[in-house]
């Protein structure tokens, strides 16, 4: 059974989850990939902290399209790739106190450190699921920084209801990702050796 | 002459929100295999999920809605320019109706040209064959499984991989190994052998086109094909890279003659989200596959 997320989520709460876990995410979420991370870092502004603390950033650029009543509708709105953010989501999580990641393929070591010391966690989308994951956002609450960076990159703030993840990583060190490159290896080295045999 | 906008707006639409049947039902046959109750069963329900709504709401099945290749087979004599014109038409049209998220960015500036085109985009492959048919692929291909692709020059010290088939073998499961879940895996890998650097991409690439279930007309990669088929998914990367028996839904193998001194083996990697589909138009009749 899925676990239900809750956001804005306490540290107690988020430092019970386990790698493996599948959650489902009910709550407000902000969407941030590339351009939205360099200015997180670099500018540190003050404006997102009150927005972001508790809950989780998504790594995703989404299609959106303007109703004629002026508001946004999400079309699609899958994970994009989070190991572009690497050299910046560390200092994330610290300066702005979030719950956790959404994303896919996971992230390196720094970052994995960050959801030890400040209690968050990695939670993997289906990559590639927009469409099914757009239909999980129920409104779309503002937009951030729109003019700026173009609506891929833009801060979405979002209300998501029962939007499906796994924890890939969690706030005890541990990674799926980790676990899975080393047993396909395995694996890898078991096949490669099958060929030696056959000369 | 006919305009060809319409027909391109429509085939964009096809690819962008319907999966093509052959790689759904291997999607489905594979959710199968899948342990009930398991991660990788539910990542599989997702993404099957996300298929049917995809269709019914005539949404993009992802957000990436890739880059565009047109693969055209023309009819000997036929010029190119004018269908070029209209298909270009249609990709600034589908863009505009959201059928297309804007993926076209100046590599200096930094700018997006917003509608998928200029800076040779769309691409495009021309072929010429002697029958009046005029047939339209497209391949919309996602920026993260792009990044998966690789390319391997024979011999291989690292892999001890010599020119010849378990060599080109070798390079192939080391591609696969290295994408992990990073292309949203269960992947569709094409593969070249041969060829020069540029045109071995190429024909990997172009490999993806294909049905996942012909069979290859050359009986020696048509066993090559079904020997990775079974040793990638021995792999168990999973969907998603989460582990699980779903690793790859189709390997599809090309080669090219190549230069006595290179051996090149090339793998285009495409996600799960394997969009392509085909236009055959024959005089006023217009066909989707």
């Amino acid at each position: 059974m899925a676990i239900e997320v809750r956001l804005p989520a306490d540290e107690n709460f988020i430092r019970s989850l386990k790698v493996g876990d599948e959650v489902i995410i009910t709550g407000t979420m902000v969407t941030a990939r590339d351009a939205a991370h360099k200015f997180m870092v670099e500018k540190r502004p003050e404006f997102l902290k009150d927005i972001l603390r508790g809950t989780v950033i998504y790594h995703c650029g989404p299609i959106v399209k303007k109703e004629e009543t002026g508001e946004y509708r999400i079309i699609a709105a899958g994970p994009t790739t989070s190991s572009r953010e690497e050299p910046y989501e560390a200092t994330v999580i610290e300066e702005y106190r979030i719950a956790g990641v959404i994303g896919k393929g996971g992230m390196g070591e720094k970052t994995s450190e960050a959801l030890k010391k400040f209690g968050a966690v990695y939670f993997h989308a289906v990559g590639g699921a927009g469409a099914l994951l757009a239909k999980c956002v129920k409104k779309v609450k503002d937009v951030l920084m729109l003019q700026e960076f173009g609506s891929p990159e833009a801060f979405w703030i979002l209300e998501v209801e029962n939007f499906p993840a796994v924890v890939t990583m969690d706030s005890h060190g541990e990674s799926l990702h980790r676990r899975v490159l080393r047993e396909s290896e395995n694996r890898l080295k078991e096949i490669l050796e099958s060929f030696e045999v056959r000369g | 002459m006919q305009n060809f906008t319409e027909v391109g707006l429509e085939l964009i639409k096809r690819c962008s929100t319907d999966l093509s049947p052959d790689v759904e039902k291997r999607l489905r046959e594979w959710r199968d295999k899948e342990e009930a109750s398991s991660t990788a069963r539910n990542v599989l329900d997702v993404i099957l999920k996300n298929i049917e709504i995809a269709r019914q709401e005539g949404t993009p099945i992802c957000q990436d809605t890739g880059l565009l290749t047109f693969y055209l087979t023309l009819p000997r004599g036929m010029h190119a320019e004018s269908i070029k014109k209209d298909l270009v038409g249609a990709v600034r049209k589908a863009t505009e109706l959201g059928l297309l998220r804007p993926n076209a960015v100046d590599p200096v500036t930094g700018k997006n040209s917003g509608d998928n085109t200029g800076g040779g985009l769309p691409y495009f492959s021309i072929e010429y064959h002697d029958s009046e048919e005029i047939v339209i692929g497209l391949i919309q291909k996602g920026g993260g499984c792009e990044n998966c692709g690789a390319q391997y020059r024979l011999p291989d010290q690292r892999l001890k991989a010599g020119r010849d088939l378990d060599g080109v073998e070798k390079c192939v499961l080391d591609a696969v190994f290295q994408a992990q879940g990073f292309g949203c895996a269960p992947g569709v890998v094409g593969v070249c052998i041969g060829g020069d650097r540029a045109h071995s991409y190429l024909h990997a690439k172009k490999q993806l086109l294909r049905n996942l279930d012909d069979k290859n007309d050359d009986p020696v990669l048509a066993e090559l094909e079904e020997r990775l088929y079974e040793k990638l998914n021995r792999l168990k990367i999973g969907p998603m890279g989460f582990g699980g028996n779903t690793t790859v839904l189709g390997v599809k193998v090309g080669k090219l003659h190549r230069h006595p001194a290179s051996f090149f083996v090339s793998i285009s990697y495409c996600c799960w989200a394997d969009r392509k589909r085909k236009a055959v138009i024959r005089g006023s009749n217009v066909e989707i596959y």
